[in-house]
């Protein structure tokens, strides 16, 4: 009869487990995910003895207080962010324009537009890189800060797009109409009313592009010449063994995002329990 | 302004032709330029010259057919397990999130946030040879004493499919989002069991997003290179490595472009031959 209890808790443990099997499997998943970037984040605070950051040596500030302390780290950051930051701006110009003229007009063309657009984004990043050293090779085009910034933009647009469409198909258009009846002319309606509304999904674009443009290393690799930006920096470091600073830079970019979405987040959790409300 | 209001059907080409005028030069004329140069025959210090040489492609396709096929190989399976991986997490974050679900999407998306290169390289030293995985498995006797992870095909599939992940996990997540709860509900009350409702319901309507996902993953990983030389060894090569080194260190043009061709027709073809599988009206039902 004493193991009757034991049966119980058996039973119970066992439908605790069925019943929340998914939900230890995704603490599970996120763990995995997680790992990877826990490692990066801890061995940014590595003191190494050699040449190689893979053992873990012991607790330093050093690599954050020195994160320049590597020739070329901090000119390779400095021209990541000058391309991520024009790129994403003339990408996302570029695509919010595409966005209104395929959502707002009906125009011969648009089918091939969508397909123009949608390309990109279906190509492997190596013919992307490697079509557009060929049109620099045979145009005799000196690969360099340009060369990159015109491929960072190219293979932005496309997300903008995107991006900028989901929100504009969404959009009430009587708010525009309502601006027109009371006078506003089309341009004054779109600064006044168009713009303010899609602003978000502009600025989600932005961050976008900024996001992909700092990331990218293939497209980078086959257009960028004799310069490095950070994707480079790393490549070329991994080769000989990436020092910590390179773990520096990556938490600190990782920080950055995180931070921004977590706010983002929480700034729409906070409006949705405000809708609840009313 | 004024101008415009007399020609309002020119509106749409205006605001179309910056952008599209940047995607032609830079996208669809360099598309051109690589066949071009995929044609030519000669060499890097003679220069090279256009001659409708077709024998690049079959030289490429004689001497890599093994990169070819490992490329698709290693992306199949790393599209299947990152599938498998993450479909029970956007089922749970669907259906189960509350409140949470955008705090939930932001851990899918974490890894993104991580410079890929940087990511890649933290794989290298999880499954470094004195890391606690490797000593984990070998005290198990799962592998030998002098067993390694890295430098192997495991390795390179686990880096492609971790570092793929998001692209999965996210159209699967916006498709089961939107399936509608009193669906299942129905199904339930006409005695379906939970796994009969799941199969017959949750499941076909998650297609597109199965469909969306597989694509985002596969083509990105089958011109990958960067894990095969990062995580693997000179045998685990993809054609992504070969395509690169004959660019930027052997300067053999015509043999990277034409390889840059038949990547492309072999995404194409394996891409084509799935629509087949799962029917047609899924890919071009999803909008993109």
């Amino acid at each position: 009869m004493a193991t009757w209890p034991k049966r119980d808790l058996l039973a119970a443990a066992w439908r605790f487990v069925r019943h929340h099997v998914l939900t230890l499997y995704s603490f599970l998943f996120f763990a995995y995910l997680l790992l990877p970037i826990a490692i990066v984040v801890a061995f940014s605070f590595n003191h190494p003895t050699g040449n190689f950051n893979y053992t873990w040596q012991g607790f330093t500030w050093d690599n954050w207080k020195y994160w320049d302390g590597v020739p070329g780290i901090r000119s390779a950051v400095v021209l990541s962010l000058e391309i991520a930051l024009l790129a994403s701006l003339v990408a996302t110009i570029l695509g919010t324009l595409i966005a209104l003229a395929l959502v707002r007009y009906g125009f011969r063309g648009r089918g091939a537009t969508n397909i123009l657009i949608f390309l990109p984004l279906s190509t492997p990043e190596i013919v992307l890189g490697a079509s557009l050293l060929t049109l620099f090779l045979n145009l005799n085009v000196v690969f360099g800060f340009w060369t990159i910034l015109i491929a960072h933009v190219m293979f932005c647009i496309s997300f903008a797009v995107v991006t900028v469409k989901a929100r504009l198909i969404g959009f009430d258009r009587h708010l525009e109409e309502a601006a027109m009846d009371l006078g506003a002319n089309e341009w004054a309606t779109f600064r006044k009313v168009t713009l303010p509304l899609i602003a978000p999904a502009i600025l989600a674009a932005l961050l976008l592009c900024f996001a992909i443009s700092i990331d990218d290393f293939v497209v980078t690799y086959f257009n960028s010449g004799s310069l490095t930006t950070f994707p480079l920096f790393v490549w070329g470091a991994a080769r000989v063994g990436a020092p910590p600073q390179v773990n520096v830079i990556g938490t600190a970019i990782f920080a950055v995002a995180v931070i921004g979405m977590l706010v983002n987040v929480l700034v729409q959790m906070r409006r949705q329990r405000v809708a609840a409300a009313a | 302004m004024g101008f415009l209001h007399r020609n309002r059907q020119l509106t749409p080409y205006l605001l179309l032709a910056p952008g599209l005028l940047w995607l032609g030069v830079f996208f669809v004329v360099p598309l051109g330029f690589l066949a071009y140069q995929s044609l030519q025959s000669g060499n890097f210090d003679i220069g090279y010259s256009f001659s409708w040489a077709w024998g690049n492609y079959w030289t490429a396709l004689r001497d890599y057919h093994g990169e070819f096929i490992r490329s698709l190989e290693y992306a199949g399976i790393a599209t299947l397990l990152a599938l498998f991986l993450s479909y029970p997490v956007a089922y749970w974050i669907a259906f189960r999130g509350g409140r949470w679900k955008n705090l939930l999407l932001l851990f899918i998306v974490a890894p993104f946030f991580v410079t890929y290169l940087i990511r890649t390289l933290a794989w290298e030293t999880i499954l470094s040879d004195h890391g606690f995985v490797v000593r984990t498995l070998q005290q198990l006797h799962l592998l030998g004493a002098g067993g390694r992870l890295l430098a192997t095909a495991t390795a390179v599939v686990m880096g492609i499919t971790y570092n793929f992940l998001p692209f999965m996990a996210l159209p699967l997540y916006v498709s089961l989002e939107q399936i509608d709860q009193r669906l299942l509900e129905a199904a339930q009350d006409l005695y379906a069991s939970r796994w009969k409702a799941f199969v017959r319901v949750t499941l076909p309507l998650s297609l597109p997003g199965i469909v969306g996902g597989t694509l985002l993953t596969f083509i990105p990983a089958a011109g990958d290179f960067i894990n095969a030389q990062l995580l693997g060894a000179p045998q685990n090569h993809m054609i992504g490595n070969v395509i690169q080194s004959k660019f930027l260190e052997l300067t053999d043009y015509p043999a990277a472009a034409s390889m840059s061709f038949i990547l492309m027709a072999a995404i194409l073809v394996a891409v084509a031959a799935y629509a087949r599988a799962v029917g047609t009206e899924q890919l071009t039902g999803t909008p993109v």
